[in-house]
């Protein structure tokens, strides 16, 4: 007696799915809780941003933070700001710090950022931003020694992406350009969200 | 399709121990729908959630004011945008003491700005006859203004295809009259 065979095998097919499954949630960055949420204008371009050699100076609420993407690179960073400012970080510290998302302290009160719990760490208004006056312009320094801190590791010049909310006022965004004018930067990137087309 | 046997339950019937058939297939269509279904979405996510970003070139900034020199430009090529509070925006063509058209009040999107701007595009061309000088945009942001204006003010420039354009800062007086009156 013949069995009709009216099913093809499945299983070969199944784990090719399942292997590019884990692929894909693996590869997946998980949406990280922001310090500092902003809401970023729309636009129509489709530039992505770089994954790599990348700072992003969000601005919002009057406040700016500072994010540096690269762990190499970020540890170097830390190094020449500590050395700037006389803070030393022990190796756990720096550790921690290379795995930190953007922040928004004086660099102070890195140290005891740094010893917070993750979730502590991102409570919304609990970082007072980066001083950016003439006084103590810590944001400065911070792109200053990202430049450096990049080059270093990566050899190449860094990309500056400039994240602001958009409410924020002009004045805000304009002295955040004036320091990366201050230093030659003219090229830089807006991040903004992706606008519906309209045409 | 592929079945799950749950053994045969008439197995006494007749009498006859029929040898079972040991069927261990499962049926996987199920399970290959779902994970496809689930890569699709991860596969989109991850291209997705990438921000869009905007270049910006500003000129070289001089701190040596002498050195500093002066662009001359024809202003029957210049448009000046000046951006207010609330979100309004005042234009000129020209210079503000003569101007070709303007000062007037504008608004942001396809029927406002745009409308303008690819006008002007087209008329800056004929009136030079040269395609090489177009069109230029002098954007002041005021210190009212958001900075979703700007950002959408420098889409209108992308989406319209503006040659050349500009953000300065300084305003005249009769500038900040102009926006202070709208």
């Amino acid at each position: 007696m013949k069995k009709k065979a009216g099913s093809t095998d499945m299983t070969a097919m199944c784990d090719v799915a399942f292997l590019l499954l884990s692929f894909f949630v693996m590869t997946a960055t998980a949406k990280i809780p922001e310090a500092l949420p902003v809401d970023t204008p729309a636009s129509v371009t489709q530039t992505k941003l770089p994954d790599t050699d990348l700072a992003t100076i969000t601005v919002g609420k009057g406040k700016v933070f500072f994010d540096l993407k690269g762990r190499e690179v970020r540890i170097k960073a830390l190094e020449l700001m500590g050395q700037k400012y006389g803070v030393t970080f022990t190796e756990e510290e720096t550790k921690t710090f290379s795995l930190m998302e953007g922040v928004g302290v004086p660099i102070t009160n890195l140290k005891q950022l740094i010893g917070m719990k993750t979730s502590e760490r991102n409570k919304v208004g609990l970082q007072p931003g980066i001083p950016k006056d003439s006084l103590d312009n810590q944001l400065k320094e911070w792109i200053y020694n990202s430049r450096i801190a990049n080059i270093d590791v990566n050899d190449k010049e860094l990309q500056i992406a400039i994240k602001g909310d958009a409410k924020e006022e002009y004045p805000a965004i304009k002295q955040v350009m004036d320091i990366l004018q201050d230093q030659k930067i003219n090229n830089f990137s807006l991040v903004t969200g992706l606008r519906a087309t309209e045409k | 399709m592929a079945e799950l046997n749950t053994g045969d339950g008439g197995g006494k019937k007749g009498g006859k121990v029929r040898s079972k058939k040991a069927n261990s297939k499962v049926d996987l269509t199920a399970m290959v729908d779902l994970a496809f279904l689930l890569i699709t979405f991860f596969m989109l996510t991850t291209t997705l959630s990438k921000p869009q970003s905007m270049s910006l070139g500003l000129p070289d900034k001089e701190d040596d004011k002498i050195k500093e020199k002066p662009i001359k430009v024809d202003e029957n090529r210049t448009l000046t945008v000046m951006l207010g509070d609330n979100d309004k925006m005042v234009y000129y063509m020209g210079l503000l003491a003569t101007p070709i058209a303007g000062p007037k009040d504008i608004s942001y999107g396809k029927e406002g700005i745009r409308k303008e701007l690819l006008k002007r595009k087209i008329s800056v061309v004929e009136y030079t006859g040269n395609k090489d000088k177009g069109l230029i945009v002098i954007i002041k942001p005021s210190k009212k203004s958001s900075y979703r204006n700007l950002v959408d003010i420098l889409d209108e420039m992308n989406i319209v295809g503006v040659p050349s354009n500009a953000i300065v800062n300084d305003f005249s007086p009769e500038e900040l009259k102009l926006l202070e009156d709208k």
